[in-house]
């Protein structure tokens, strides 16, 4: 049963893939849609950018309404979602993340409201307060939440997945906000859309070098496709909002939906990518087996 | 006796860590631990299937087998002959769940339900677990697996499968009760053996010691170093071939190690992130 130069049980998984279906990746981009929003429309408030700000704590508070539907429509038993709030550990990323997302969740949907009927200004501040505090936790502990598995594209991309999806929020909280907001006040989603694109690239670069051989899954199958697409999209919008979007509404607009597509695309293809390297044998036997041959290579010197 | 995270929290009612040493070496392929265990825990019928894989009809470790029988076949050597002539060696491993001393499962679950015994095993509680499917890709072994089956009647009505995990619980209501569980119960060759861990690890060692004297090249204990990747199984194995042969990992680690340095790597984006929207307000607003 030698194959490739390494040994399975009839080319069989050693690990199981994960379990999870379209609602998770999905998630991944809306709850970094979230969060980077919060921070995104407190900020523009803090400088006076009052049309950005309101449109951007609208789009933090629609993601944070989406977010936990499509998580609780993911569980196997989803009338029992309130058993991820029966503890605190710390050690569990997605009971950390339910209770980022429960604070984060609240107080932006909570602010939006307060701001569409005009009323409470000081617990609306408040409110925005929390929703910024928490906003950038919840665009990133899902890279935690991925590399903390048995995966290797996702345990071996461990120094980089948090980054790249902070990255990938910031992008497309700035780029979702350039879909509404005129261009006149859209200048610093725009710069935040187009800063993410490129912060990504050199990211998922440097993830993919420092794979190494497992680095490969990105460039294969669906995760390959879908990587393509996301760096198209995403490139393709950046350029356009960079060239254009300072001046033409319609090249915002337009830039903006790319931004957006590409960073939904991209959250799929690191969701991808984890399945088709879990699935393979080779990724989870050869690595491991280099490290015991290498123990017993010290070993044997040692003695 | 290694400490099994979460186990000395129970004080007086602390058992003696408990565990399998499942020996290949006398294993002969009878399945009786798979039967034994599907019959004591009541786990529904998932499909027949013919793979052609030897005698292996099982497949895989999952929610609805608990025990898995492997069946490898290899072209050996005979070594009697001298002659360069080979034959059939058949090589059967039962597999099991390894109640890791540190166990990924248990760490990565969000609700609660993964918990730790008395007897230093790791069980699901089904009334607690909501199927979010973390500890599904936590596991370094492939062990657990959400349950698409019928719906069990202590579910809602509008429930269309169980989708819950489920993988063994070493018989915790035997263990309770005094018995040793089912499948070391139903082996016939005492390849399965059940014990306190500490004496299951003197007993391998003599045993490797004697296959090893006996010519057995490829035989090691697997699982049995507690200085290993999860610390030690509670469930470990003595086989004639690397484990990979046996669609087992040679080398797992419990992912859970290099959390505290995610956790640091990921308050450091977050910051980076507040720092990068604040940047985009420099330059103006259009």
């Amino acid at each position: 049963m030698s194959e490739n130069g390494f040994r399975s049980y009839y080319g069989r998984p050693v690990i199981k893939e994960p379990t999870w279906t379209w609602e998770i990746p999905t998630y991944f981009f809306t709850g970094g849609l979230a969060g980077a929003s919060s921070v995104l429309s407190t900020t523009a408030r803090l400088t006076g950018n009052e049309r950005l700000a309101r449109t951007s704590l609208y789009i933090g508070a629609v993601a944070d309404i989406v977010s936990p539907a499509l998580l609780i429509s993911d569980l196997g038993r989803p009338e029992r979602f309130h058993h991820m709030l029966r503890v605190v550990k710390v050690r569990s990323p997605m009971n950390v993340g339910s209770w980022v997302l429960l604070v984060s969740g609240a107080s932006s949907t909570a602010a939006a409201a307060l701001e569409l009927l005009g009323r409470l200004k000081r617990v609306e501040l408040l409110a925005e307060a929390a929703a910024t505090l928490t906003g950038p936790p919840l665009a990133t502990y899902t890279g935690v939440l991925i590399a903390d598995t048995a995966v290797p594209v996702w345990h071996e991309g461990r120094h980089e997945l948090a980054w790249i999806f902070a990255a990938s929020a910031a992008a497309s909280a700035g780029a979702a906000a350039c879909l509404f907001v005129p261009a006149r006040e859209a200048g610093p989603a725009r710069r935040l859309a187009v800063a993410g694109v490129l912060a990504e690239g050199l990211l998922m670069q440097t993830m993919e070098l420092r794979l190494g051989k497992l680095g490969e899954v990105y460039r294969q199958g669906a995760a390959g496709r879908l990587s393509w697409a996301a760096k198209g999209l995403a490139t393709a919008g950046a350029t356009l909002l960079a060239r254009r979007g300072g001046r033409s509404r319609a090249a915002l607009a337009a830039g903006g939906a790319l931004v957006c597509a590409g960073e939904l695309c991209l959250r799929w293809a690191v969701f991808k990518a984890g399945s088709q390297s879990a699935h393979d044998p080779k990724y989870v036997v050869e690595p491991q087996r280099r490290r015991v041959e290498q123990r017993l290579g010290r070993s044997q010197t040692g003695t | 006796m290694t400490v099994a995270d979460g186990w000395e929290t129970y004080a007086d009612e602390q058992q003696e860590r408990v565990g399998f040493f499942t020996d290949t070496s006398v294993c002969i392929g009878c399945k009786a631990c798979e039967v034994a265990c599907k019959e004591w825990n009541a786990i529904p019928e998932d499909g027949l299937a013919f793979t052609g894989h030897s005698y292996d009809n099982t497949v895989q470790l999952d929610a609805n087998s608990w025990r898995h029988v492997a069946f490898v076949e290899q072209e050996q050597p005979l070594r009697a002959n001298g002659d360069g002539s080979t034959g059939l060696r058949w090589l059967m491993e039962s597999d099991v769940c390894k109640h890791c001393t540190h166990a990924a499962c248990l760490d990565v679950c969000p609700t609660g339900a993964l918990f730790r015994t008395e007897f230093g095993t790791v069980v699901v509680q089904q009334d607690v677990c909501n199927g979010c499917g973390y500890c599904v890709p936590a596991c370094p072994f492939g062990v657990l697996d959400k349950r698409h089956l019928a719906p069990a009647p202590d579910l809602p009505a509008f429930a269309k499968e169980d989708g819950r995990v489920w993988k063994c619980t070493l018989c915790y209501d035997r263990l309770k009760g005094g018995h040793e569980p089912a499948c070391a119960k139903a082996c016939p060759t005492k390849s399965i053996q059940f014990g306190p861990l500490d004496e299951l690890r003197e007993r391998a060692d003599a045993r490797l010691e004697k296959l090893t004297a006996a010519g057995a090249d490829g035989a090691q204990l697997y699982g049995r170093d507690p200085e290993d990747g999860v610390g030690g199984f509670g469930a470990f194995f003595l086989l004639l071939d690397d484990p990979e042969v046996y669609g087992l990992p040679p080398d797992p680690v419990v992912t859970t190690r290099d959390l505290p340095e995610m956790w640091t790597n990921m308050l450091a984006a977050a910051a980076a992130m507040l720092v990068g929207v604040a940047a985009a307000f420099v330059g103006g607003r259009s």
